[in-house]
């Protein structure tokens, strides 16, 4: 199993997600991780959602987002050419002791503290995945109170668009 | 029909033009009175009233209900509009499949929220699965309601996502004619299917203005139709090559109205043809070349055909697992040229070696220039040895049947006359299970559109209200519903609908007094323990309490309708030709036909093509091709 990282454009209506989900929970694919957010238009919605499937079933999945109306265009964003970011919000016991050797983790992995309590530090970092599993390992022996990650968005490098790419007329495809 | 793209790709004005105006065997949408354009105050309910008159829409199925009534207001007055007040939402549904079937035109069904709403759940999730352009419009419980399970309130659109093309909740009066355009143009463009429409009523009853036409606005929307010029060249060279090709043929020939160019194909290379449950009638059935139905219940000519085949040239159709039996000993030897105007149905369940994304008329019509070119260069296959290996199989395995001992009917006897008496020019709406693949298998369709049914959803009840809605769709062609008793009990309310409405149907009930395609596995699969197949609908030698519940005649007569009877077969030909003589009032015939009747051949489920069977425990030889 590969995984894939697939960029939606979608019209941004009330709906539009729960028929993205629910096609992929029909079709027997399992999300990974989905992030939705606005783009440039104020009409489109991106989602970036990633999956672990084989080329076949992954080609299957992307032919049926196609057919929902409200989709405008899928593009499978390849890793090597993308920049991949995931949010990571940790909570992580930092008492005495332990908080100046917390804190040199937080440097080490260019994350920030964003909040403080008496014996508790939040941490925000931001990364590909690899990195923040990363630093969640590091952090695991301080202890973990509470964790909360976004899914994952991505961009492809360069100057070229798939939104812009989108808007125009359609090209024909066979 | 007056729609109107964005200028975003979509498919051209031609084909608009092209699909509105009907083909040969097609009837053109009636005549309308001129409509007045410009701009008015109305209300919403007005407002979908004027746009669904504008889209071409000349019948509506349906029954009112609360959130509904604003709009029955406006339909009342309409001249163009004719309403048909069903008796369950579901024959509405129904109705507007056989209406849409019948004549190739988009079908229209109506019903209040909630209950009225998923009703219609069936008929969608049917029209769905066998690609039939129908606009269902719902009411909705009033905006501030939404959402706090208000009386009748049932969240339509989230419900039939997975079963319509398409569907929109509207809460803004200002947006109901946009999108009636929107649904209309979704369900009968690009791969045809339902479109539901659920309006809210406070935006039926708030005021707006009225204009048409209107943009649509569709961005993520423009299915291809032409298909690539490469590709067909490609599945050209490869028809040169082959010494074994098929052509096989789905209900996509149907929808792209191709049957004609289908035709010219095959008879310009000699290919054999079959045709599947959803393409019946799209290539005569007395052709030569013509093998019959695949699948199944298919013919060994048809299975076999493809089983041996080295090109299965696939117009239109989507390899279901009726079809293929077991996948992966489906076609060994075959490479396969897919054409389909959905991208996602080539390479779903078998590998395409050349897809080829289109309208099958189009792609029909470039292939078949392809292959001239490459005739014209002298690389015209010789198929003289597959056809004589074709022929062994059409002559030694026919379709067949064998009469009762008992001097009982046999259901194919009764079917096989209908279908000579009422002739290839009728039309013949199935219900699903036995009585449907002997309809399939021994009426010869001549004609696309000449056969309806439920192919890919299997919906028992299906027969009368789309006999329904294609007889009034045509109400020059007789209309012959061949149903079961066990699929007649389960929407034979429309029989009212039929007689009030005056939409003469004849409906055959081949009452085996079970239901017998269930009946059948119990026999083959089961040890013959007949679990709750039998429905005590004819009459019983052992009379308990099931002896013929319900009469079929009186109920037939309750509904105001004819009801015949017939119970030998020396009354076939003069009961049918009673039936065929009654053009005032819908006939019921009740044939009381032999219970153990089987459906041959069969490929049992889930077991390879190869293992059909031509009758109970007879494997077909397939002579010198076995080895393969």
């Amino acid at each position: 199993m590969i995984r894939h990282t697939l960029s939606v454009l979608v019209e941004n209506k009330p709906g539009v997600l729960v028929r993205i989900a629910g096609l992929f929970a029909r079709r027997g694919f399992n999300i990974d991780s989905l992030a939705v957010g606005p783009t440039e238009h104020a009409e489109f919605s991106r989602i970036t959602i990633v999956v672990n499937c084989e080329e076949h079933p992954l080609e299957q999945v992307t032919k049926q987002l196609n057919k929902l109306i409200n989709v405008l265009k899928i593009v499978e964003l390849e890793p090597g050419a993308t920049v991949q970011r995931e949010l990571l919000l940790i909570k992580v016991r930092a008492d005495e002791a332990g908080r100046s050797r917390v804190l040199e983790t937080v440097q080490l992995f260019r994350a920030k503290v964003v909040d403080v309590a008496l014996d508790v530090v939040t941490i925000e970092a931001t990364g590909d995945r690899d990195k923040l599993d990363a630093l969640i390992k590091m952090l695991e022996p301080f202890g973990i109170k509470e964790m909360v990650q976004s899914g994952m968005v991505a961009i492809g490098r360069g100057g070229r668009s798939i939104t812009d790419r989108a808007l125009r007329p359609v090209e024909r495809s066979a | 029909m007056t729609e109107q793209t964005t200028g975003r790709g979509g498919p051209s004005p031609r084909d608009l033009a092209a699909r509105a105006g009907g083909q040969a065997g097609q009837p053109a949408p009636p005549q309308k009175p001129p409509l007045s354009g410009g701009k008015s105050h109305v209300t919403g309910a007005q407002a979908l009233v004027h746009a669904l008159e504008r889209v071409g829409a000349d019948v509506v199925f349906g029954i009112p209900g609360g959130a509904i009534l604003p709009a029955y207001d406006p339909l009342m007055d309409s001249t163009i509009i004719r309403h048909i007040l069903v008796r369950h939402e579901q024959g509405a549904g129904h109705a507007a499949t056989g209406y849409a079937q019948a004549t190739g035109r988009t079908g229209v069904c109506m019903a209040t929220s909630g209950p009225g709403a998923t009703n219609l759940v069936t008929p969608l999730a049917d029209a769905y699965m066998d690609s039939v352009p129908i606009v269902a419009i719902t009411g909705q419980v009033s905006t501030s309601l939404i959402g706090t399970d208000g009386f009748q309130e049932a969240d339509i659109s989230g419900i039939t996502i997975p079963i319509t093309k398409h569907n929109f909740l509207v809460t803004k009066a200002e947006d109901i004619a946009r999108t009636i355009g929107e649904a209309f143009h979704v369900a009968s463009t690009g791969r045809p299917g339902p479109v539901l429409v659920d309006i809210a009523k406070d935006a039926m009853q708030a005021m707006t203005d009225f204009s048409w036409p209107v943009p649509f606005d569709l961005p993520g929307y423009h299915p291809v139709t032409r298909p690539h010029a490469r590709q067909v060249r490609e599945a050209a060279r490869l028809i040169a090559e082959s010494r074994r090709p098929v052509l096989y043929v789905g209900g996509g020939v149907i929808k792209a109205r191709a049957a004609v160019q289908l035709r010219e194909l095959a008879e310009l290379t000699g290919i054999p043809v079959i045709t599947t449950l959803m393409a019946r009638g799209a290539f005569p059935d007395k052709h030569p070349q013509h093998l019959g139905m695949p699948g199944m219940h298919g013919t060994v000519s048809a299975v076999g055909a493809l089983q041996k085949s080295d090109l299965i040239i696939a117009l239109g159709t989507r390899f279901d697992d009726r079809v293929t039996g077991k996948l992966d000993t489906f076609a060994p030897g075959a490479l396969i040229v897919h054409a389909d105007i959905d991208p996602a149905e080539i390479s779903k369940n078998r590998r395409a070696d050349v897809p080829i994304v289109g309208d099958c008329r189009e792609v029909i019509t470039d292939l078949t220039a392809a292959v001239q070119a490459e005739f014209a260069q002298d690389h015209k296959p010789d198929l003289g040895d597959w056809w004589a290996q074709l022929d062994q199989w059409r002559t030694k395995y026919p379709l067949g049947y064998d009469e009762p001992a008992d001097g009982t009917l046999a259901p194919q006897y009764v079917i096989r006359r209908i279908g000579e008496i009422a002739g290839p020019e009728a039309v013949y709406v199935a219900g699903v299970g036995q009585h449907q693949m002997w309809a399939a298998q021994f009426i010869d369709y001549e004609h696309p559109g000449s056969w309806i049914n439920s192919g890919g959803l299997g919906t028992m009840g299906f027969a009368v209200p789309a006999a329904m809605g294609a007889k009034y769709g045509c109400p020059d062609k007789t209309v012959w519903a061949i149903d079961g008793d066990g699929c007649f009990q389960m929407t034979n309310q429309e029989l009212a609908t039929c007689s009030i409405e005056r939409i003469p149907v004849k409906i055959a009930i081949i009452n085996n007094g079970s239901l017998g395609m269930v009946r059948q596995w119990q026999t083959l699969f089961y040890n013959e323990r007949y679990s709750n197949t039998d429905l005590h609908s004819t009459a019983s030698a052992e009379p308990v309490r099931g002896t013929r519940i319900p009469d079929f005649v009186k109920l037939a007569e309750a509904y105001d309708c004819a009801g015949l009877r017939c119970e030998s077969p020396a009354d076939v030909d003069a009961t049918i030709e009673r039936a065929m003589a009654i053009n005032d009032r819908p006939v019921v015939v009740d044939f009381i036909v032999h219970q153990d009747a089987m459906v041959w051949p069969m490929v049992a489920a889930g077991t390879s093509n190869d293992d059909i069977n031509h009758a109970r425990g007879i494997a077909p030889d397939w002579g010198g091709l076995d080895d393969d």
